[in-house]
């Protein structure tokens, strides 16, 4: 249960980020999660609702785009998305994938926001 | 009212990753090769690595280790025995190890400088989750699985398995007793980290020690090579 550490990150981040848009309000926030990252969707939608409390992102939304695991064969050459988590072979040729591409990440994609109406004008 | 999409595009764990990656360029430039032990609890990390220290400082070599818990300094007391300078790191709840924690025990650890060290080991808390989210700035990363734990939670914890350098299976004195079955656990573990080195140990008899010993040596000097290789 690393998804508290991990979304407490995630509000720090977006919070530095606001500075640049005085006033403004968090509707949406975007993350790319990786398939063979270990973290768990579920626990991260609890653990938002929860860290963003008191915080200019209360009440906005967490969307999570899981990435597939892509993996590059040395064998054959080709890319290809790994058929399964317990089977690390390329699903071209079925050789041994050691060259994970894809599916590591765990990233702030974009928030969206409801700017003040007033921008402070400098 | 308007709204706008502000594209981050940032890793969540920026924070630990960067801190991460300039311990690696120390330790590096210090010439000290470390390692990160990630197992469940009960593998026998402690008693693998307290097996490690005294093989390891028998041969001469200059070791040190961090020790991840929840709570307690009861590793790091039971390393201690080994002569090695040990140091306990408390998480207090908080389920893995990160940068900045073994940083900051690493900044004021008394009369232990890490340009004098030759292995640095730093054995996480006992979890195989959340510990693969996290960089420590190791070069080599060990998974270890013991022979009472199942021969198929490689394929329960891939994520952990195939972010590992090495694996070691532990406890190999009582495999027969167990039951253990051998060929389906290598089998699993190549087949979440193909090509993975893995090392079959007894901490209590001390066999797969000297392998396991000899790949660590072999690791050090790659290191300095690359080290050398960078700055000529």
């Amino acid at each position: 249960m690393h998804e508290l550490s991990i979304i407490s990150s995630v509000v720090e981040s977006v919070i530095d980020s606001l500075a640049a848009y005085p006033g403004a309000r968090v509707i949406e926030v975007r993350l790319r999660v990786g398939a063979l990252s270990a973290v768990v969707e579920d626990s991260l939608q609890f653990c938002f609702e929860l860290a963003t409390r008191d915080t200019p992102l209360e009440g906005s939304k967490l969307v999570v785009k899981i990435v597939p695991v892509m993996v590059h064969c040395t064998a054959c050459g080709a890319d290809g998305e790994l058929e399964s988590l317990q089977s690390f072979r390329c699903p071209h040729c079925g050789e041994p994938a050691t060259d994970v591409r894809q599916g590591r990440e765990l990233e702030i994609e974009a928030i969206e926001i409801e700017e003040a109406e007033e921008p402070v004008r400098t | 009212m308007t709204t706008r999409i502000v594209e981050l595009r940032q890793g969540i764990l920026k924070k630990n990753d960067e801190l991460a990656r300039d311990l690696r360029q120390r330790f590096t430039s210090a010439g000290v090769l470390v390692l990160n032990l990630v197992s469940s609890p009960g593998t026998g990390k402690t008693a693998f690595l307290e097996r490690t220290l005294r093989d390891l400082r028998q041969r001469g070599a200059r070791v040190a280790a961090l020790v991840g818990d929840l709570e307690t300094d009861n590793d790091a007391r039971r390393l201690a025995a080994s002569g090695a300078p040990v140091r306990q790191i408390n998480t207090h709840g908080i389920c893995h190890l990160e940068a900045e924690m073994v940083g900051k025990h690493l900044a004021d650890w008394h009369g232990v400088d890490i340009a004098a060290l030759d292995y640095l080991f730093i054995e996480n808390v006992g979890n195989l989750v959340c510990p693969s989210s996290y960089d420590l700035g190791e070069k080599i990363r060990v998974a270890l699985l013991s022979v009472t734990e199942g021969e198929d939670k490689p394929l329960k914890y891939p994520t952990l398995f195939n972010s590992a350098d090495a694996a070691v299976i532990t406890k190999m004195d009582i495999a027969e007793a167990v039951g253990f079955e051998r060929d389906t656990a290598l089998h699993n573990i190549r087949e979440i980290r193909p090509g993975i080195r893995i090392f079959e140990t007894s901490a209590k008899t001390g066999s797969g020690m000297e392998e396991w010993l000899d790949f660590l040596a072999a690791a050090r000097e790659n290191q300095s090579r690359e080290a050398t290789s960078v700055v000529g």
